[in-house]
C-alpha cells in the first residue's frame, strides 16, 4: 500500500505540471482582455503599455514558465520565510493578481477559511444526513420514509441551488419579520468575529441558509447512491449467512451490509469534497459569501488571468489528491484491491 | 439410527406462501416430517418443490413480505419454533441450529476476515471473549481440515478456494455445536473432486459430534452415499419419504421412480437414452385439490385430478403419497 501511495504520488507530478500548462494554454487562448475593464478614454497605445507592464507582451511559453517559477518555487520558499527557514533571496516575485496588485495566494489564504465553513460544513452536515437516510430507505424499501425520502432527493437534485437560495431568501429573509426567531440574514457577514455565544450564534444564523441549500443538493446525491449501494447488497448471501448464524439485524445490516455497502459510497464522497474547495460558486454568490468561488467569478469577469490559472490549478491538485485518497480508502475497505 | 426415539425436529403442516405482484406462490404445502437425534435426513426433489423454503420457513429466514407461513407447528427441543418471536429463533440460529448454503463463493462476507465471521457466533451465543473464541475458532478450522489454522484465521474469504471455504461454511455452521445441521445443497457449487472430500468431512463431523444433518441436495448420488432416509418432495409436498435402502430398491411413486430412472445405471447393459421426465413442474399458484405430479405421471387416473392424494404409510418407515401401487 505504502509504495503504492508513493508510485502514484510522484505520478501526479507530471500530471499536474500538464493539466497547468493545459489551463494557462486555454485561458491564453480565451479572448479575455485584463484591460477590458479599464475607462475607454485611455489611448490604445497607453493600453498597450498597460498590457506589457503586466508582462502579457512576452510569448505564452514565456509566461507559462514564469508562472510556473513564481508558483512551484518562489511561494513555497515565501511560505518557509513566514515559518522563519531563509533560503535565498527574499525578494522574489509572487504570483501578483492584475486587478488588486495583491500576491493571489495571499488572497487565496483570506477566503478560504469562509468556504471551508460554509461550503465545507454543508458538505459534511450533507453527508450525515444523506447517509442514515439512504440506509433506512434501504432496508425499508417502498415505506412512506422511503418514498418521501425520494421525493426530497428529486426536489434537491433537480432543483438549482440559485433557486432554492433564492426562495429561502424570499421566506427567511423577507416575509418573516425582522425580530422574528425565523428570521435568517441573506448576507454572509465575513467581519463576524466569534467572541462569545451572541457572536456565535449570529455566525450560526448567517450559516444556517447557505449550508442548508447546499446541503440539500449534497445530501441528494449521496443518500441516493448510499440506497442503491445498501439495496444491492441487502440480497447477498451473505446477508442470509449471517442471519443464519443469529445475529442481531441491527448487526447484519450495520455491520455486514454497511461495510460492503460504504464502498462505493465512499469514493463518490471522497471525489465530491473538492467541489467544496471549488467552492459552489453560485451558492456563494447568492449569500454574498465570499470565498473561494466569488473570487474566482471577479478574477474571470476582471480577466484576471494569474488568479483565475492560480485557483483553477489548485482546483486541479485538490482532484487529483483526492482522486488518490479514494484509491487508498478503497483498498482499505474492501480486502480485496490490493496495490501490490 | 436410533429407532423409535422421540424426534428432536417435528414438523406439521407446513404452509408457507409468497405473496408476489402476479398472485401467490404456494411453495410450502402441508409439508410434514420429523427428524431423529443424529439422523442423516436426505431432501431431495427439482428446483422450485419447496426443499430450501421448507427449511428457511422453519427458522425464519425467508424475508416477510413476500413470504407468509400459513399454518403448520413446528416443534424443536418442546417448542414450537412458527410461534416464535423473532428474537427467539435468533438465538436458536447459530447456535442450537447450524446453516449451510450453497454457494461458497458468496455465502462468506467479502470485506471481514474468515476469523471475524467464524467468532461472531461464538461472542453472540456463547459469550466468549476475543481470546477464548479466538482459540475456539481455530479448533474448528482443524476439526474441518484447514491446514495452518491458525495464520489462516486472518486470511480474507477471497484468499480461500471454494473447498476450503465451504469447510468455513461448515465450520461456522457447528461452531455453537448445534443440534441440528441444515445444509442446503452444500457441494452444488463444488467439482466433483471436492464435493467428495466435502462429504467424507461431513460423514466424519456427524460421527464425531453426533449432530441430526438436514441434507437438501438434487443429486441423488449424494443422498445414497449418506443419508439415513430420503423425503422426495415435488411441487412443494412431500410424495415420499422411506430409509434410504428402502427408497433406492423399492420406490413407490412414479415421480421417485421417474427419477432414478433418470441416472445413469452402473451395472448390467445401459439404455440407449437415459429416461427424461417430460413436462413441466405444476405453477404453484394455489393450494393443491389435485396430484401435482399428474400431468407428467404415467400412471395417473381420473382420481388424481379430482383429489390430491394424502400420505399414507405402505410399510415400516415407508410414506408415499400416491393412490397408485406398483404391484396391483
Amino acid at each position: 500500500m505504502f509504495n503504492f501511495t508513493v508510485r502514484r504520488l510522484l505520478f501526479t507530478i507530471p500530471t499536474l505540471l500538464f493539466i497547468s500548462f493545459v489551463i494557462f494554454f486555454i485561458l491564453d487562448a480565451a479572448p479575455s482582455d485584463p484591460t477590458g475593464n479599464l475607462p475607454l478614454t485611455i489611448p490604445p497605445d497607453v493600453r498597450e503599455k498597460i498590457r506589457a507592464s503586466l508582462g502579457l507582451d512576452q510569448p505564452m511559453i514565456v509566461r507559462y514558465l514564469l508562472w510556473c517559477k513564481q508558483f512551484f518555487i518562489n511561494e513555497p520558499l515565501n511560505l518557509l520565510d513566514q515559518w522563519g527557514l531563509h533560503l535565498g533571496d527574499p525578494d522574489r516575485l509572487r504570483v501578483i493578481s492584475f486587478q488588486t496588485r495583491s500576491p493571489v495566494v495571499d488572497m487565496i489564504a483570506e477566503r478560504m477559511p469562509q468556504t471551508l465553513w460554509v461550503v465545507g460544513m454543508s458538505y459534511v452536515v450533507g453527508v450525515m444526513i444523506a447517509l442514515p437516510i439512504g440506509i433506512i430507505s434501504a432496508v425499508r424499501q417502498y415505506s412512506w420514509f422511503d418514498q418521501l425520502g425520494t421525493f426530497i432527493s428529486m426536489i434537491g437534485f433537480s432543483v438549482p441551488t440559485f433557486f432554492t437560495g433564492v426562495l429561502m431568501i424570499v421566506v427567511f429573509s423577507t416575509i418573516v419579520p425582522r425580530d422574528s426567531f425565523f428570521w435568517f440574514p441573506s448576507i454572509y457577514d465575513t467581519t463576524l468575529k466569534v467572541t462569545d455565544w451572541a457572536s456565535f450564534g449570529a455566525q450560526v444564523r448567517q450559516m444556517a441558509m447557505p449550508v442548508f441549500v447546499l446541503a440539500l443538493y449534497n445530501a441528494a446525491q449521496i443518500s441516493r447512491f448510499m440506497r442503491a449501494s445498501m439495496l444491492d447488497n441487502l440480497n447477498q448471501d451473505y446477508v442470509r449467512t449471517a442471519r443464519a448464524k443469529g445475529l442481531r439485524e441491527r448487526t447484519v445490516l450495520l455491520v455486514h451490509v454497511l461495510r460492503n455497502s460504504l464502498i462505493p459510497v465512499i469514493t463518490v464522497i471522497a471525489l465530491g469534497v473538492p467541489q467544496v474547495f471549488g467552492g459552489a460558486i453560485i451558492t456563494e454568490q447568492v449569500f454574498k459569501v465570499n470565498g473561494l468561488g466569488q473570487l474566482l467569478i471577479i478574477a474571470i469577469q476582471g480577466g484576471d488571468i494569474p488568479t483565475v490559472q492560480t485557483l483553477t490549478f489548485i482546483f486541479a491538485v485538490l482532484i487529483v489528491l483526492f482522486n488518490l485518497i479514494a484509491d487508498i480508502l478503497y483498498g482499505i475497505l474492501d480486502p480485496r484491491i490490493r496495490y501490490d | 439410527m436410533p429407532e423409535g426415539a422421540a424426534p428432536i425436529l417435528d414438523v406439521s403442516g407446513l404452509k408457507t406462501v409468497f405473496t408476489t405482484r402476479s398472485g401467490e406462490v404456494h411453495a410450502v404445502n402441508s409439508v410434514s416430517f420429523n427428524l431423529a437425534p443424529g439422523e442423516l435426513l436426505g431432501v431431495v426433489g427439482e428446483s422450485g418443490s419447496g426443499k430450501s423454503v421448507t427449511m428457511m420457513s422453519l427458522i425464519g429466514l425467508l424475508p416477510s413480505p413476500p413470504a407468509e407461513i400459513r399454518g403448520g407447528t413446528a416443534m424443536f427441543d418442546g417448542h414450537d419454533m412458527l410461534a416464535m418471536s423473532q428474537d427467539e429463533l435468533r438465538q436458536i440460529r447459530g447456535s442450537r441450529i447450524g446453516f449451510v448454503f450453497q454457494d461458497p463463493m458468496t455465502s462468506l462476507n467479502p470485506v471481514f476476515s474468515v476469523g471475524f465471521q467464524l467468532m461472531e457466533p461464538l461472542r453472540v451465543h456463547m459469550n466468549m471473549n476475543k481470546a477464548q473464541a479466538r482459540a475456539r475458532a481455530i479448533e474448528l478450522l482443524e476439526l474441518v481440515g484447514i491446514p495452518d489454522a491458525e495464520s489462516r484465521l486472518d486470511n480474507f474469504p477471497h484468499q480461500f478456494s471454494g473447498g476450503m471455504r465451504q469447510r468455513v461454511m461448515i465450520a461456522i455452521a457447528l461452531a455453537c455445536d448445534p443440534q441440528i445441521l441444515i445444509a442446503d445443497e452444500p457441494t452444488t457449487a463444488l467439482d466433483v473432486t471436492i464435493q467428495a472430500q466435502i462429504l467424507e468431512l461431513v460423514k466424519e463431523l456427524r460421527q464425531k459430534l453426533g449432530m441430526a444433518i438436514i441434507w437438501i441436495t438434487h443429486d441423488l448420488g449424494v443422498i445414497a452415499g449418506i443419508a439415513d432416509r430420503v423425503r422426495v418432495m415435488y411441487g412443494g409436498q412431500v410424495v415420499e419419504q422411506a430409509p434410504v435402502r428402502e427408497l433406492f430398491s423399492n420406490p413407490l411413486h412414479p415421480y421417485t421412480r421417474a427419477l432414478l430412472e433418470t441416472l445413469p445405471g452402473f451395472v448390467g447393459a445401459r439404455s440407449k437414452r437415459l429416461r427424461t421426465i417430460e413436462g413441466q413442474p405444476p405453477s404453484l399458484d394455489r393450494q393443491p385439490t389435485s396430484c401435482p405430479f399428474r400431468t407428467r405421471c404415467r400412471h395417473a387416473n381420473d382420481q388424481c385430478a379430482r383429489e390430491n392424494p394424502p400420505i399414507r404409510t405402505i410399510a415400516n418407515g415407508h410414506d408415499v403419497a400416491c393412490f397408485w401401487r406398483p404391484d396391483a
